[in-house]
């Protein structure tokens, strides 16, 4: 177990990169710190599988370094680690049986066969895989084969890090659930680093203690699920996490405040200085139908079960807003207003609000 | 009550009909002769199990057997780990790939007896590239037509040279099926490339080897045209494989009794091998 550590981390997949764009990872500086539980979030293609390469040393970075435990492993091949990694797909070897599935890496790495017998059993006893450990792995279910392959990362106590690149991925809904909290459930009883790379805010949310939101090789915002949701950094983060995503309404900035469809909305705070496209983020959550505030036309409504998802016209601008309880009818007229204290000025993209302290 | 009709029969005739003409009868006129026993003119005297019972206790068949035995372990031992080794060293990705693998279908592309008459010229003490080189330049005594051991040398190694590349393009589809993934999970579990290739390549070789034995033990155990343009069997006996004999004793003696029955114990002996072989191998996978 140890803290890890990326420093000025880039990397591109051409020999000779010109520009930023050449870069499928931007520039990275992190640190995440012993026994934590950490997820990598963002759609395909932002950089998120580059950098879990990169930490796992399946991938040399072009610049920069990755440290575990301030100790340099940026050159080091996989196997000189000490990492563990469990991929899209479960990878078990076919014609070993569950137990020496599980044992295989410690046994590759001269373990003695006690010490390899007691750890198996505990982990085969923490994946509840106790009564399939004679059988062949190659006819286990995809559920099964997966719990396989986390075990072979688990079994190893010495691990720096166990990192899970979507692992869910092939497994059936029902059973994500039930593996997803059994994974949290592992987490706190060996306490060693996790890294979860996901594009699926549930999983990502559920997982990790601290969520690492990622967007065209550039790390957007680090914060808790809490964080994320309630005060996003920028507004793809915004978007990204929280079904429906954050409201991103064009906006005005002048005299100090912010003004969308020509009337002052109040904000969270004071609006820093700068210049660019100006945009108010707010969350359906915290958009409330009544008789005051922006006049608007309930343009369409979708029950979701627990609640109603409204969205409305203001102007030309579309506004989402969640209403539990009774829902209007569509065309009718309503107002909308805003709590200001979850109310944003984002420029080019960031927020560019103070927090009221 | 269900109506009653006998169409279905039509749509099974064009089958049956098929069957009949490309296996059933020319299978029942082979059985037909080996139970009797003609002299031309299309007159037959009935033998029963004669020819069986003498074909089973000839020196002479047990003889063939063994070579052609010996012929198909040999060029098996051969060919497979050869192939898979060659597969192995293959690229995986990049501008060699195609070129790899026109090279390694070439020999299979050429007509068997056309491989035949290359390697015979191929061998020829005097003017044969490979028997010059070896009796002038390395002064090696070498004559397939005098020299038994030559013979069989030369045959085996004019059968890994035309066929491991079967075994090659086999195992080489079954390796680049296997996913990036394993091989990154071994390298992390700390994998030897020996572990690597016991534990992840050999078995999801499997199938495609399983393929790649069966089909180069059926066509080995019946080669012909190629050995027969070679050695024609020779020098002596010494490479007169099953198919050759078959053909010595059909065509050259025109004994049609024993000739028939003869090809149906051979058809019997690679039929029950194979059988077994394939039954063995794929004996797990249901579970």
């Amino acid at each position: 177990m140890a803290k890890i550590t990326l420093s000025d981390l880039k990397h591109s997949y051409y020999p000779d990169p010109k520009g930023p764009d050449d870069y499928a990872l931007k520039e990275i500086d992190l640190e995440w710190s012993d026994g934590g539980a950490y997820a990598l979030l963002g759609p395909s293609g932002c950089g998120k599988s580059t950098l879990l390469n990169i930490i796992s040393g399946l991938l040399t970075p072009s610049n920069g370094k990755i440290l575990f435990d301030d100790k340099d492993v940026t050159h080091l091949p996989p196997n000189q680690r000490n990492i563990a990694q469990v991929f899209q797909f479960p990878v078990i070897y076919d014609t070993m049986t569950v137990f020496d599935n599980l044992a295989f890496p410690l046994r590759n790495r001269g373990v003695d066969e006690t010490t390899v017998n007691t750890r198996v059993m505990a982990i085969a006893e923490m994946l509840e895989v106790t009564d399939m450990m004679g059988k062949k792995a190659a006819g286990l279910s995809p559920d099964n084969k997966q719990k396989i392959s986390m075990g072979r990362g688990l079994v190893r106590d010495d691990v720096n890090v166990v990192m899970f690149d979507e692992p869910l991925t092939v497994i059936d809904p029902h059973l994500k659930w039930k593996l997803r909290s059994k994974l949290k459930e592992l987490h706190q009883k060996v306490r060693a680093t996790m890294i979860y790379v996901t594009h699926d805010q549930t999983e990502a949310l559920t997982f990790a203690d601290q969520v690492v939101v990622m967007q065209d090789g550039e790390i957007v915002q680090i914060g808790t699920p809490v964080e994320l949701f309630e005060r996003p950094a920028h507004t793809f983060v915004g978007h990204f996490i929280g079904s429906p995503g954050m409201n991103v309404l064009p906006c005005e900035v002048r005299e100090g405040g912010a003004f969308f469809e020509n009337t002052l909305i109040t904000l969270e705070g004071e609006i820093e200085q700068g210049t660019g496209p100006s945009q108010i983020g707010v969350r359906p959550e915290f958009v409330t139908l009544g008789d005051k505030g922006l006049p608007a036309i309930v343009h369409k409504v979708s029950d979701v079960g627990r609640h109603a998802v409204v969205e409305a016209k203001v102007g030309h601008t579309s506004v989402k807003a969640v209403i539990e309880g009774e829902a209007p009818v569509q065309g009718a007229a309503t107002h909308l207003s805003f709590d200001p204290t979850k109310t944003r000025l984002y420029r080019d993209g960031w927020i560019a609000t103070r927090a009221a302290s | 009550m269900k109506t009653q009709n006998q169409r279905a029969w039509f749509f099974v005739l064009p089958v049956l009909l098929l069957v009949a003409f490309n296996a059933l009868i020319p299978m029942m006129t082979v059985v037909n002769y080996s139970v009797q026993e003609t002299f031309g003119n299309n007159v037959f005297f009935w033998e029963g199990l004669r020819w069986f019972e003498e074909l089973l206790n000839s020196d002479r068949f047990h003889a063939a057997l063994g070579r052609q035995f010996l012929f198909t372990g040999i060029i098996l031992a051969i060919e497979i780990p050869l192939g898979i080794i060659i597969a192995l060293s293959m690229p995986r990705q990049g501008f060699w790939v195609p070129v790899c693998l026109v090279l390694m279908a070439l020999p299979m592309l050429i007509p068997w007896n056309v491989v035949g008459a290359m390697w015979n010229i191929f061998a020829l003490p005097d003017i044969g590239l490979l028997g010059y080189l070896m009796n002038t330049t390395l002064g090696i005594d070498y004559d397939m037509t005098q020299d038994p051991f030559a013979a069989w040398a030369t045959i085996i190694t004019m059968d890994v040279w035309h066929w491991t590349s079967l075994v090659v393009l086999l195992s080489y589809a079954g390796l680049v099926s296997i996913p990036d993934a394993y091989y990154q999970a071994a390298k992390i579990d700390g994998a030897s490339s020996w572990s690597v290739f016991r534990y992840i390549q050999l078995p999801k070789m499997k199938q495609v080897l399983t393929i790649a034995i069966l089909l180069r033990f059926m066509d080995s155990f019946n080669i012909y045209t190629e050995v027969f343009v070679m050695t024609g069997g020779g020098p002596g006996n010494s490479t007169t494989f099953l198919s050759i004999d078959l053909v010595k004793i059909a065509l050259g003696q025109f004994d049609l009794g024993p000739a028939a029955a003869m090809s149906l114990i051979y058809f019997a002996i690679t039929l029950l091998v194979s059988w077994l072989f394939y039954t063995l191998m794929t004996k797990d996978d249901g579970k």
